[in-house]
């Protein structure tokens, strides 16, 4: 029997046993699906975390200097406590730095801490308070949609000015303009003199929660003690240039610590890379955790197949009987069956790939993570289901090429 | 007569000698053919009768090539078929022999004609091809109007006239028919019977088993096994 015909045979069975088939084919939809959809939403954070958070948030070209790194997964906690124990950042370090760069840069104070921030008798709690200096917003890729950002003349001069983020603006002045009014930062006024575009927000995390006030200005006593600051950033213009400026950073910062060439750093160079290796870390994870679940769908799948298959092969003996009475090798009989419990496995990967994206685009547009369809993924599901066919189907196939025809004809 | 090593006649479409077919049940051996030599030539209308336990049914499934005797030989159409293997039994099968069962053996989801073109698929005969011959078999059975119908939208007769198109469909050498009425009532059964006349009429081999002597009337020579032996061998008049 050709193949074709074998193909439309094992389908013309599935529509005929439509519910049977739907029953069987289930833990291959579901292995499929969430092959699909899991790999959609890793795929899509990959390429944001490489894309938009890497480029845009921490910035191009941009490390920063701190006590410890940022993004740090499974850190024991002896490594946690000797990076407590280590000095902090101090304006004087930024300083010497400032002076030393030899390579053109941009450099920018951080301190930040959650503060609430008050508006006649409104209130925005938990927001970001951040102490910078005024090349901030340039290294941060803070755009102005309103006002104007505070000058370094301001930052010297620790001057009572902030720049509110989008989410508090709207929390406290809804849609009347914020310019020019005062709100109270740790009991300081300050006066609102611009307002950050909108961000968005990476993987449910809002991004418009802040307020940026001159690092000199009252409100630093609210994040750091005097003189000590959570970052220094500093922006180079190329890659080469970045890693230079980096070198000359930790040359300086060692120096000043006064390390022996065999003691390790005790400060961090924090670059985008960080970051990406820090999700590198998590998508790991997923990577692990992800095959077990698809496995152990697409094994109870492949079971259920069998198992229905065994079933079919036992109530279409009579068929056999007849079959092979009419010519049917054993190999037609082993293709028939094998063709049919591989459509079966098929049509339900595929229908996992439907559902799969169906989910992804849900994901997608209901909640904060992008996620997006791999190729690869659904390839790999289709092939994976069809495998499951096959390996669930050789052996009901070919108990049912070996039936003796005699008896299969004889078999109620 | 015909000894081992011969060839049979050209016109001999079946021939045994000696055939044996002996099954081992759980330790006691059970002869079921003790010796069977018999030749049906050409156009030949064949009933095997004999009562239960007399090996027709095995003779019956060495001729139809589902079996293969213990000893003796098998010679179908001018081929010795007694030491084919599994494969090659499944050829002849197709091209030369035509299943008709007791129970027709339909497949209750395939419209008549896709049953009849069933032995064509295992023939390896393209879509088209098979179409035609299936529709030419049909009609040749009085079915040319039932074409697309279901098993269970027929009756009776009508489903064992589609079982012997089905068999018919191939040109097989033999149509083989294992009491073929059997399912039937009287007036079908005639009906059926006036099928295998005007087969039998038109040139086919017939051979059929069957444990009714009215039935066997109807064939030109009847052959009665008792106890895996030929008891009896006698034309009759038609």
């Amino acid at each position: 029997m050709p193949l074709f015909e074998a193909l439309r045979l094992a389908l013309q069975t599935i529509r005929t046993q439509k519910l049977k088939s739907g029953f069987s084919l289930l833990g291959v939809f579901i292995g499929v699906a969430s092959l699909i959809g899991a790999w959609s939403i890793v795929n899509g954070v990959n390429r944001y975390m490489t894309e938009k958070f890497a480029q845009t948030l921490f910035g191009v070209n941009t490390f920063q200097l701190r006590r410890r790194p940022m993004f740090t997964p499974n850190v024991p906690d002896s490594v946690w406590r000797a990076w407590a124990r280590r000095p902090r950042i101090r304006f004087s370090d930024a300083e010497a730095l400032n002076a030393a760069f030899t390579v053109p840069v941009i450099t920018a104070w951080q301190s930040s801490d959650n503060q609430t921030v008050f508006y006649r008798d409104k209130q925005a709690r938990d927001i970001e308070l951040t102490a910078a200096s005024e090349r901030y917003f340039e290294i941060k890729n803070l755009r102005l949609a309103l006002g104007r950002a505070f000058t370094a003349q301001e930052n010297r001069s620790g001057a009572p000015v902030v720049v509110l983020g989008d989410a508090v603006a709207q929390r406290l002045f809804v849609d009347r303009s914020p310019l020019d009014r005062s709100v109270r930062i740790g009991g300081n006024a300050y006066r609102v003199i611009g307002v950050v575009e909108k961000q968005g927000s990476v993987l449910g995390f809002p991004l418009d929660r802040f307020v940026v006030v001159p690092a000199l200005s009252p409100a630093q006593n609210l994040v750091n003690p005097p003189g000590i600051l959570d970052a220094f950033l500093v922006k180079a213009q190329s890659e080469p240039e970045m890693r230079l400026a980096m070198d000359q950073a930790e040359g300086i910062m060692r120096s000043r610590r006064h390390l022996r060439p065999r003691q390790d750093d005790n400060f961090a160079l924090d670059t985008s890379e960080g970051v990406q290796r820090f999700w590198a870390g998590i998508s790991r994870i997923l990577v692990v955790v992800l095959p077990g679940v698809v496995l152990v769908s697409l094994v109870i799948g492949g079971i259920v197949i069998m198992n229905i298959m065994l079933m079919a092969v036992a109530e279409r003996t009579r068929e056999i009987g007849l079959r092979k009475s009419l010519g049917a090798r054993r190999r037609d009989v082993l293709r028939q069956f094998l063709a049919e419990s591989v459509a079966i496995a098929t049509v339900g990967a595929g229908v996992g790939v439907v559902a799969g994206i169906g989910l992804t685009f849900l994901i997608a547009a209901a909640s904060p993570l992008p996620a997006s369809v791999s190729p690869v993924s659904i390839l790999l599901g289709v092939v994976m289901g069809a495998g499951v066919g096959v390996v669930a189907g050789v052996y009901p196939a070919s108990r049912a090429a070996r039936l003796d025809p005699i008896a299969a004809l004889r078999q109620e | 007569m015909f000894r081992t090593g011969d060839t049979p006649l050209p016109d001999v479409i079946i021939l045994t000698h000696k055939l044996t077919r002996a099954y081992d049940m759980g330790g006691e051996v059970v002869r079921a053919l003790q010796g069977v030599s018999l030749q049906i030539r050409k156009n030949e209308y064949v009933a095997v009768m004999g009562p239960s336990g007399s090996g027709k049914s095995t003779l019956m499934n060495l001729i139809g090539c589902l079996d293969t005797p213990t000893s003796g030989e098998y010679w179908l159409n001018g081929q010795k078929v007694s030491d084919l293997d599994d494969d090659e039994l499944a050829r002849i099968r197709n091209k030369e022999i035509g299943f008709v069962f007791q129970t027709f053996n339909l497949l209750p989801r395939a419209s008549a004609l896709h049953n009849v073109e069933l032995p064509l698929i295992y023939a390896g005969a393209g879509a088209r091809e098979r179409r035609g011959r299936a529709a030419r078999a049909l009609e040749r059975v009085g079915l040319g109007d039932r074409m697309e119908h279901r098993p269970n939208e027929l009756s009776g007769g009508q489903r064992q006239r589609v079982a012997i198109a089905r068999a018919l469909v191939n040109d097989p050498s033999i149509l083989l028919a294992d009491e073929p009425t059997g399912n039937l009532d009287s007036t079908t059964s005639a009906e059926i019977m006036a099928v295998f006349r005007d087969l039998h009429g038109q040139g086919q081999t017939v051979v059929m088993v069957t444990h009714e002597h009215d039935i066997a009337a109807h064939a030109a020579r009847v052959v009665t096994l008792r106890d895996g032996l030929i008891a009896s061998d006698q034309l009759q008049a038609a």
